[in-house]
């Protein structure tokens, strides 16, 4: 792929955008599932964000991107630990991938014609201090997911297999995204998610031609497109790189800590997580907009995200979570 | 017009607007069974692409031959790593056959190789005999043109006729074909009226309403164009009938007198915008396929997951579960070599080898001594139930079994289940709900069950028959939760007889015995019916009556009897 479609002129789905920049700016959030229907731009949402992505530093030739030349693992053997430039990576875990593409395994070319012992890193290696996207999520195979559930909550990929004994850092923003209707998560994956997002086919006609328009201009002449709204995209970036900066210093009172908790409780999700991802999306969301302070509009614009997956759900509840974290975001911030 | 003439006019046009840019649309849809009707068009496919490269894919591909990987043969043989080059690392015009058989992982990685964008397209031959054997609405999505040659006869289908000389001029006109503002407007507007969520089908259609202007050697996109893109892409994926829009009827209708209060100017800009609209959704109109609404129902069914680990009977694979002894094989896809068997294997033959070779300083192993891991894995449970929804069941307990129900679906969704819905009533059974894990979907289909009418026992077990075979066919174990009265009066050819039915009834159920499908019989009626008794013994199934009050004690009842034997 040349180049991506420009992620700032994607037409609407702005709690999407709002979420993908909100874990750029903070990559603690802990990633986002963007779930609803397909050709929605779920997949060039993700796509254009790479391009948006600050580049980062790390050590030339190392297979987990090392930022130091003392994280390199042994294993991997480099000479020189020179650093270099490059773009933030953005690894695709194809469905149906296998344990070993996933996790990394031994290297059998080299041991069969080499008869040498070596780990050929896999996906999670790759993905280090950048984004593991995950298409089509809820049809993941579930021991794919288990393995995933232990290396996102460890930020560790701990190999123990044929012989070999490797570890080495996975630090990754996961990004999922699926369609419900073809089946659903587990609730320990959805957990791990920081921050989800429903997104749904526009319905306003006008929306609807302006989306395709632009599409359509994009696939005619994917340079110029891609130049015209080449400002666009690095204003954005300088934004997310000037909030990066600020996130440090962003408060958070006492009484913004109590709204989240409060939030949390009435709601009844589970553990402290909710509390956690749902301040610190407050206050990247502060960093971003140049705010001193967390206010409680900032908790309001980003509450359904870090906490409509989080609510104890009986599966056979039809009630949206939307709504019902809506209700109480009304009831409790007022 | 002939229906049938004109699908079969619309694949041609399709073939050659594909032709000119195949990698633009992304590809071809066929459903239609093997037979000449298919042969006559995949003969005109390939004339219309002649000139480029044709790979043929099947279901089961695997990785290496996907993507590339080391050929091993090459490999040991010359002590050198050497690799094969995967189908898609060149552009080419990929054909699937039998693509209803696609895993879920295939499509994905089609998906994302048709996304890449670089010169990649799938011509997808779904021989699908069912609704809901389909292809994966993931790949759908992603390819231009869906048409639908079933059951089209060989009489209505000459032979294709492809011109390269006019091809390779369309070809060339292509990239100077503009497209009017005002289109783009009206193929959004006529994809949202149809009810084609994805706005990935209003961008082919424009891709496509580009190569049909180039065929007819045009350099700006007119109506035709349009409609024959609302024809190829929007109608096939249409999920409403579009509503006459009422404030656009008059204009559209010539003898209708021009309401005096219309100001003289906007009348002539009324006309050119609103028309053609509804001329392009006539034309959708008349290519809607007559069972939309049985498609709707599949469509959701075929993407049910067929993804993980289950809890049913017990399959042969080679990438996870219990581990079992390896056996010899090619490496390649998911299987994964077991290096301490193949060196186990290699290691007697290491003197005589030495000596043939000459080289007596490395390892010689060859293909053949490869072991491959195997694994045991448990497959999909899939619990079918089958309700009786008639007139007296409804009198007596259905809204008892209905609770019943969701508490099996609450377990079953514990458990990773799949679920499916069959109820019958009248004169015959539906398929409610088709295999699926979105239990949301059950109850609410499940809520809205109404009652009424006589009861086809007979009709009910083959409606759930029929699904075991297919749940089977897609490596899930199905097992079938039968809930009624057991007053049979209908029998499977519709007639009211008591007799009748009750011999159909024994006569499937015998039928349900014979393919080794566990199930249970729940009595839901007032007073135990002894029939129903005989009924599960023909069934091979234990029968329950429907406790009072107590549904978790009948959901631990069916629990244990759905486990599959073995």
């Amino acid at each position: 792929m040349t180049n991506a479609f420009p992620f700032s002129a994607i037409v609407g789905q702005e709690e999407m955008k709002q979420a993908m920049i909100l874990t750029a700016i903070d990559p603690g959030i802990g990633g986002v599932l963007v779930f609803g229907d397909r050709g929605t731009g779920k997949s060039t949402a993700v796509r254009g964000l790479a391009a948006l992505l600050p580049p980062i530093m790390a050590v030339a030739g190392c297979p987990v991107n090392s930022a130091r030349a003392e994280d390199v693992p042994d294993w991997a053997n480099l000479k020189d630990s020179g650093l270099i430039e490059k773009p933030t990576p953005v690894i695709d875990l194809p469905l149906g991938a296998t344990e070993d593409r996933v996790v990394g395994a031994l290297d059998i070319e080299r041991a069969l014609t080499q008869g040498e012992k070596a780990f050929e890193p896999g996906l999670l290696a790759r993905a280090n201090r950048g984004y593991l996207y995950i298409d089509e999520v809820n049809l993941l195979e579930d021991h794919l997911v288990d393995l995933l559930l232990d290396v996102a909550q460890s930020g560790e990929n701990v190999v123990e297999r044929e012989g070999l004994s490797i570890r080495h850092a996975a630090r990754f923003v996961l990004v999922g995204s699926g369609n419900p209707e073809e089946g659903e998560l587990r609730p320990q994956l959805l957990d791990r998610f920081g921050l989800s997002v429903e997104v749904t086919s526009p319905t306003d006609i006008d929306v609807r031609i302006e989306v395709v328009k632009r599409r359509d201009a994009f696939d005619r002449d994917r340079d110029r497109f891609g130049g015209a709204w080449h400002a666009d995209d690095m204003a954005l970036r300088g934004k997310i790189v000037t909030a990066r900066e600020a996130l440090a210093g962003v408060e958070a009172s006492e009484n913004m800590l109590r709204d989240c908790a409060e939030l949390c409780v009435a709601l009844g999700s589970d553990g402290l997580r909710g509390e956690l991802t749902l301040l610190r999306a407050a206050r990247a969301l502060a960093a971003f907009d140049g705010a001193a302070s967390v206010t409680r509009d900032h908790l309001r614009s980003v509450a359904a995200s870090a906490l409509r997956h989080r609510l104890r759900r009986d599966p056979l509840d039809e009630a949206g979570s939307t709504t019902r974290v809506a209700r109480q975001v009304e009831e409790v911030l007022g | 017009m002939n229906g049938d003439d004109q699908r079969w006019t619309n694949a041609n046009l399709a073939l050659a607007c594909f032709a000119l840019d195949p990698a633009g649309l992304g590809g071809i849809w066929l459903r239609a069974r093997s037979g000449p009707v298919r042969d006559r068009f995949m003969d005109g496919l390939y004339l219309a692409v002649q000139d480029r490269n044709l790979r043929r894919l099947h279901p089961n591909i695997g990785d290496d031959a996907l993507f590339g990987g080391v050929d091993l043969a090459a490999t040991l043989a010359s002590g050198r790593l050497s690799r094969t080059e995967g189908i898609l690392s060149q552009p080419s015009v990929l054909i699937l056959p039998m693509a209803e058989r696609a895993t879920p992982g295939l499509a994905a990685r089609l998906a994302a190789a048709l996304d890449r964008q670089d010169g990649l397209s799938l011509v997808a031959l779904d021989e699908g005999a069912e609704p809901d054997e389909t292809l994966a609405g993931a790949l759908a999505d992603r390819m231009a043109i869906h048409l639908d040659l079933s059951d089209l006869a060989l009489g209505d289908a000459p032979p294709l006729a492809m011109d390269p000389g006019a091809l390779a001029e369309a070809r060339a006109l292509l990239p100077r074909v503009t497209l009017p503002d005002t289109a783009i407007a009206e193929i959004a507007e006529v994809a949202h009226r149809l009810g084609v969520r994805s706005l990935r089908a209003p961008l082919f259609a424009l891709a496509v309403a580009r190569a049909a202007a180039a065929l007819s050697g045009e350099s700006e996109v007119d109506e035709p164009d349009l409609i024959v893109a609302v024809e190829l892409v929007l109608a096939p994926r249409a999920t409403q009938i579009p509503a006459p829009a009422v404030e656009e009827e008059d204009p559209a209708e010539p003898d209708t007198p021009e309401p005096p209060d219309t100001p003289e100017d906007s009348d002539e800009n009324m006309q050119p915008e609103t028309l053609p609209q509804e001329i392009l959704l006539e034309a959708a109109r008349a290519m809607l396929p007559p069972d939309l609404l049985d498609r709707l129902e599949a469509g959701k069914a075929a993407r049910a997951a067929t993804g993980s680990a289950g809890t049913g009977a017990r399959k042969k694979g080679n990438r996870r579960g219990r581990p079992m002894p390896s056996r010899p094989g090619h490496p390649g896809g998911e299987a994964r070599v077991d290096l301490v068997a193949t060196l186990r294997a290699a290691a007697p033959w290491q003197p005589i080898r030495r000596q043939a070779s000459g080289d007596a300083d490395r390892l010689h192993i060859r293909v053949s001594d490869i072991r491959l891991r195997q694994f045991e894995e448990r497959s999909d449970r899939a619990i079918i139930f089958v309700v009786d929804a008639s007139g007296s069941a409804a009198l007596s307990r259905l809204a008892e079994a209905k609770g019943a129900v969701e508490l099996l679906l609450s377990e079953a969704y514990a458990r990773r289940d799949h679920v499916a819905l069959i109820a019958f009533r009248g004169d015959g059974a539906e398929v409610l709900l088709p295999p699926t894990r979105s239990l949301v979907q059950t109850k609410r289909r499940l809520g809205s069950l109404p009652g009424g009418g006589g009861t086809p026992l007979a009709a009910g077990l083959k409606g759930a028959l029929e699904m075991c075979l297919l749940a089977r066919s897609k490596g899930m174990t199905p097992s079938v939760a039968l809930l009624t009265d057991g007053r049979a009066n209908v029998a499977l050819d519709g007639t009211a007889s008591r007799t009748r039915a009750a011999e159909d009834a024994a006569l499937m159920a015998r039928a349900l015995r014979a393919r080794g499908v566990p199930g249970i019989v729940i009595d839901m009626g007032n007073r135990p019916a002894p029939g129903l008794n005989d009924l599960a013994r023909e069934m091979g199934t234990p029968y329950l009556a429907l406790p009072r009050a107590d549904a978790r004690m009948l959901s631990r009842a069916v629990d244990g009897a759905l486990e599959p034997a073995g």
